[in-house]
């Protein structure tokens, strides 16, 4: 018996090995790869190794000693690729600007110097006389780096290696993504609610199109209901035209690449995940509460308020945790929908990683996204102990 | 209280009439545009045509997409399908080590964002040299995927009752004929509707597409993107249409499959 279990043991594993290893490969790898992209810095190392290999033993005072300036003048006079030189160049000149025409001038004087005799770089350049360079030169070249990182923060360090603000819009960025996900987790709760507690209470067919109406976009293609919102919000699009023929408003109002379009369609794209949830708690609810409560004499409102809202209450705890942890993430909608104002931080990640090929600054931005869900969806969970979600 | 009764019943009808409008209106609201012959995206309607439907059979750009939708969704299906459902079976041995910290693990997809996960495929395909390349796409794909059939068939394994199985091997069926004969075909719904959400998501993907596809590997999704974004022209209606349509029968063909698999398991259930 205990041989056949054993041989059962293995079997579950050999059929669970391929799909851990794909998803170890295609899924754990890529996230830890973006991760480290954000934390590391090999740009001006991969150009400079000898002079990173001794200028870590300086003190960082006065001037480095000169086997320091030699194995720079080794670095420089050896061949290197013109882009990866060029980006070690960017990267040292955010340091200290003027790096960029500091290190063109003595690579060509170094390049131009006999080989075998020595280069006196304070010659060269009266800048290398002085301490910054230098210490900008050590700064730049450890493997990790809390740069990135900081500046997804809008922070930077200063010459001194303490922590400053930083001129960027991150910060900005990441409020509006919080607050569109809150506006639209709201409306949501606000619109869902009465819709479930409406559904559950109906009976046969009513309740059977009330699901349906939820379930069918669930089902849609999510750019065909984006693609929808764009036609009928924009300023000839059918809301407009039906507003001016009521006579609501004399012209089209602004409806479309604007916060008001993203917050309507991510509302009607998401509130089916907070109906969902709300809907599936209020079928375990029973039926006779209600008339219970008022036979206690409790009106409406007060059975309403004291005894169908409470029990309600995880559904929408869950409910909006999906909303919002979602609603995050959002890339399609706002860039479909929105301005330029409305870019929540996925589309930063994307225009970091695709249009500027920034890596870095895309993987920490993409980890503190990453980060946030992560928490988002332990706490849901938590919350919702449903064991197809969390295998608890 | 008798007053407000009949109010209070009104507002439920209004209110939940409203919200069932604004759900569905939408979705319905693009299907007749795929037929106008005008060249705006909008109402009201010129005449029908059904130029838009040649326009996506010929340009070569629409042409290519939906060929390449059709290529990589059924390719990531396959794949995830195949060890999906191995996956699957695996959870379901009770004496399986962390088992529960496995099939969070598998469940992840679903919950990481698109764009964080994007742009880790990007660097990574880039040193594998997967960039780019249609197996780049499909694997892609096909983690997305998972989550949709580990779900599925776990969900359709769980109904099947163990009193079955434990009778086939005490009539003297081996494990390997126990599983052909008796867990397979009990199993069949969950995986075929596994592999039918997982072709639904790979043709609605976007995102990753986004960073890890080339020009050459574009797929409908990927062009409807685009298109809505530069040009809004009509034939958006008409891929819109097709895909709706197409998401119908996927999902009809999926409510089937269930209540195919509660009647059969009816059946069993009746039988035994």
């Amino acid at each position: 018996m205990s041989g056949s279990s054993t041989r059962g043991r293995l079997s579950a594993l050999l059929l669970v090995a391929p799909l851990f290893l794909f998803l170890a490969a295609f899924f754990v790898w890529p996230l830890v790869m973006m991760i480290s992209v954000s934390v590391t810095d090999g740009t001006v190392r991969q150009v400079m190794p000898a002079t990173a290999e001794v200028i870590g033993d300086w003190d960082g005072t006065g001037l480095p000693p000169p086997e320091v300036q030699q194995a720079l003048i080794a670095d420089l006079r050896a061949p290197s690729e013109q882009m990866a030189f060029g980006d070690a160049v960017r990267r040292l000149n955010s340091e200290v600007s003027g790096f960029r025409t500091l290190l063109s001038r003595t690579a060509s004087a170094v390049r131009d110097a006999p080989a075998g005799q020595p280069v006196d770089l304070a010659a060269v350049d009266p800048r290398w006389g002085e301490g910054r360079y230098w210490q900008a030169l050590q700064r730049a070249m450890p493997n990790y780096t809390d740069r990135n990182l900081l500046a997804a923060v809008d922070l930077k360090r200063d010459t001194e290696g303490s922590i400053t603000a930083d001129a960027s819009a991150n910060r900005v960025i990441m409020l509006r993504t919080f607050t569109i996900a809150a506006l639209v987790t709201v409306l949501c709760a606000l619109i869902g609610l009465p819709y479930a507690m409406i559904a559950a209470a109906a009976t046969g067919w009513v309740r059977n199109v009330m699901l349906l109406a939820v379930l069918l976009p669930l089902w849609t293609s999510l750019l065909v209901r984006t693609a929808s919102w764009v036609i009928l919000l924009q300023n000839e699009g059918l809301i407009n035209k039906a507003l001016i023929a009521i006579g609501i408003v004399d012209q089209p109002l602004q409806l479309i690449f604007n916060r008001t379009g993203v917050v309507i369609a991510m509302t009607h794209v998401l509130l089916p995940f907070m109906v969902l949830p709300i809907y599936s708690v209020l079928l375990g609810i029973p039926r006779n509460l209600m008339p219970a409560a008022s036979s206690l004499g409790a009106n409406r409102l007060r059975a309403f308020w004291h005894v169908l809202l409470p029990m309600a209450l995880p559904g929408v705890a869950s409910g909006a945790l999906l909303v919002f942890m979602v609603a995050l993430g959002y890339y399609i909608t706002p860039a479909l929908v929105g301005g330029a104002e409305d870019q929540m931080i996925s589309s930063v990640i994307a225009f970091f990683a695709t249009g500027t090929a920034n890596w870095g600054m895309a993987g920490a931005l993409g980890l503190i996204l990453l980060v946030t869900t992560t928490a988002l969806y332990l706490v849901y969970g938590r919350l919702s102990r449903s064991p197809n979600m969390v295998g608890a | 209280m008798s007053a407000s009764s009949p109010a209070l019943r009104a507002g439920q009808i209004v209110f939940g009439a409203a919200v069932v409008f604004f759900l569905v209106a939408p979705i319905i609201a693009i299907l007749p545009l795929a037929f106008n012959s005008s060249v705006f995206l909008n109402y009201p309607m010129e005449s029908v045509s059904s130029r838009w439907f040649v326009e996506l059979q010929t340009s070569d750009t629409w042409r290519r997409a939906i060929l390449n939708s059709l290529i990589i969704g059924c390719g990531a299906t396959a794949l995830s399908t195949v060890i999906g459902t191995l996956a699957a079976l695996g959870l379901r041995h009770a004496r399986l080590p962390f088992a529960n910290l496995l099939r969070v693990m598998f469940l992840l997809p679903m919950v990481v964002p698109a764009v964080v996960l994007g742009v880790g495929m990007q660097i990574l395909y880039t040193r594998l040299g997967l960039a780019s390349t249609y197996l780049g796409v499909i694997v892609a794909h096909a983690v997305l995927c998972v989550p949709f059939v580990i779900v599925s068939v776990s969900a359709s394994l769980g109904g099947i009752d163990g009193s079955i199985e434990r009778a086939a091997s005490s009539l003297g069926a081996n494990p390997a004929t126990v599983f052909r004969r008796i867990t397979l075909p009990l199993a069949l719904p969950g995986v075929v509707s596994g592999a039918v959400f997982a072709f639904a998501t790979s043709l609605d993907e976007v995102v990753i597409t986004l960073f890890v596809a080339g020009p050459n590997q574009r797929t409908l999704a990927r062009q409807m993107f685009a298109s809505i974004r530069e040009n809004v022209s009509p034939t958006i209606a008409a891929a819109a249409f097709l895909l709706i349509i197409g998401t119908l029968c996927l999902a009809g063909l999926a409510g089937l499959l269930r209540w195919r698999q509660s009647r059969l398991a009816k059946a069993v259930a009746d039988g035994a």
